[in-house]
């Protein structure tokens, strides 16, 4: 689904050769500071390489419509934005801002009980816990029902229970759906139960991949 | 009672200077330390007020249509770059010249407008309604762009993760800044409509006072400052929108990324 040729970004990232591939899980996992953000960031276009080429759907990236790929690469970042009014704006701004049709008030319930956030819909969002800001800002971007789901690890400090649920659901997401998923993680652990493939990346060696049998 | 303004003879206006003194000596007494700024504040006010009198009176003798052209050109330009120097936030070459563009453009159909349309003056170039007129659009301007330039710099930067967001989220760079955008409108406007609140009641305009003063029925001279203070609000609105839907656009790039601030 993506290749990856010669890519660099700053002194960030060094990629010589790297395919992600469609349907599959895929963990990205290294120490600290070795640029897994920055490289999520390069699959939706946050940033462009540098140098060297990324091809997503064998259409190099630089062809493709930035916000046209947002809308199908989607991405959630380690600390989501809440934006001011209740909880169902919050789910809804997804689909507003990628210019899609909103969604009834059922299908939005249904949701926040598969993030298992027990909110009302009209509750102020500013209001949110940490943990449950991420497991909103996760319902917000399952509705938009991506292609390709980024998911940068939400910070294992706000809570434990939180992080669990958000990677349970959006491999389950993943799965059911045919649909591509590539995480961030700084736990060994979680990418080797819940991924097929886990590239290691440092910014000193070569990138690393391995296939986990399922 | 004379209809004609009492002329100052020069120890009156030095008999005037008896306030800088009292406030120099309040100031000495109470170890403030503001003498110098005030000593400078008062010689420059003098010095650039007796210049601009006889460049005036240069110009509306002289009846070379240029003459107004320039004085207006000059006055652009000051007020562009005092909006550049009254900024805190670094802006970008690209900002600069849609500040600059925006100013330009605004006022000047404003401007236009407003003397050829409203007062309609003879002959088109006369400077005696153009130059005070313009000075005033042209002045209100300068202050509503900079209050749009700090709303769009300032929400740029400190609402950077949200718009980041936004942009995961399939917006485009113009749905993405929307609400920054709409905000530093809205503060950019806001002390012009509040301008218009007060008027009459709680001050007397500055042009309504001088052209009493000089002698205008008062009825006059409140026709023309509710025509100008309407000039006024056109040329903001029209200056300070003209920069928010060219300007945000300068913190994107090419392809719809944020234009990252650190290199």
């Amino acid at each position: 689904m993506y290749r990856f040729e010669d890519v660099r970004y700053r002194d960030i990232l060094n990629i010589d050769r790297l395919t992600i591939h469609e349907n599959l899980v895929t963990s990205i996992v290294g120490p600290s500071g070795s640029g897994k953000t920055t490289f999520i960031r390069l699959l939706n276009k946050l940033i462009s390489p540098d140098k060297g080429e990324i091809t997503y759907k064998d259409k190099r990236l630089m062809e493709w419509d930035s916000v046209e790929l947002r809308r199908e690469v989607v991405m959630l970042p380690q600390q989501p934005a809440i934006y001011s009014g209740t909880v169902k704006d919050n789910l809804l701004k997804g689909l507003l801002y990628s210019e899609r049709e909103p969604v009834s008030d059922e299908v939005l319930l249904e949701m926040l009980e598969s993030v298992k956030l027990d909110k009302d819909l009209d509750d102020n969002a500013e209001l949110l816990s940490g943990g449950e800001k991420q497991r909103l800002a996760l319902g917000r971007v399952l509705l938009m029902e991506p292609e390709v789901l980024l998911l940068d690890e939400p910070s294992s400090a706000l809570d434990d229970k939180t992080e669990l649920i958000i990677i349970e659901e959006v491999v389950e997401y993943t799965r059911r759906n045919n649909k591509t998923l590539v995480m961030v993680t700084h736990s060994n652990r979680i990418a080797e139960d819940f991924s097929d493939l886990i590239i290691r990346i440092s910014p000193d060696e070569p990138v690393q991949i391995r296939e986990v049998s399922r | 009672m004379s209809k004609d303004i009492l002329n100052l003879q020069l120890w009156q206006i030095g008999a005037a200077y008896v306030f800088i003194a009292l406030l120099l000596v309040i100031v000495r007494r109470r170890g403030i330390g503001r003498e110098r700024e005030i000593l400078i504040a008062s010689i420059r006010m003098t010095l650039q007020l007796v210049l601009v009198g006889y460049v005036l009176v240069y110009i509306f003798e002289s009846t070379n249509p240029l003459m107004t052209i320039l004085a207006v050109g000059v006055m652009e330009a000051f007020a562009i770059d005092n909006i550049f120097k009254r900024t805190k936030e670094k802006l970008s070459g690209k900002l600069k010249k849609i500040i600059a563009f925006s100013m330009v453009t605004g006022t000047l159909t404003s401007i236009l407008y407003f003397l050829f349309v409203v007062i309609r003056i003879y002959p088109w170039f006369n400077p005696q309604y153009f130059i005070p007129i313009a000075g005033m659009i042209i002045g209100n301007s300068m202050t509503g762009i900079s209050l749009g330039v700090k709303g769009i710099a300032e929400g740029m930067r400190n609402q950077r993760a949200l718009v980041e967001s936004s942009l995961m989220l399939g917006a485009t760079p113009a749905r993405a800044s929307r609400e920054i955008v709409n905000s530093a409108f809205d503060s950019a406007i806001l002390p012009t409509i509040n301008s218009m609140v007060g008027m009459g009641i709680v001050s007397l305009p500055g042009m309504m006072t001088g052209q009493i003063l000089s002698g205008t029925s008062p009825l006059i001279a409140t026709k023309y400052q509710i025509a100008i203070m309407l000039g006024i609000v056109g040329s903001v609105a029209l200056s300070v929108i003209l920069f928010v839907i060219l300007g945000y656009r300068t913190f994107f790039n090419q392809e719809d990324q944020l234009i990252q601030t650190d290199n």
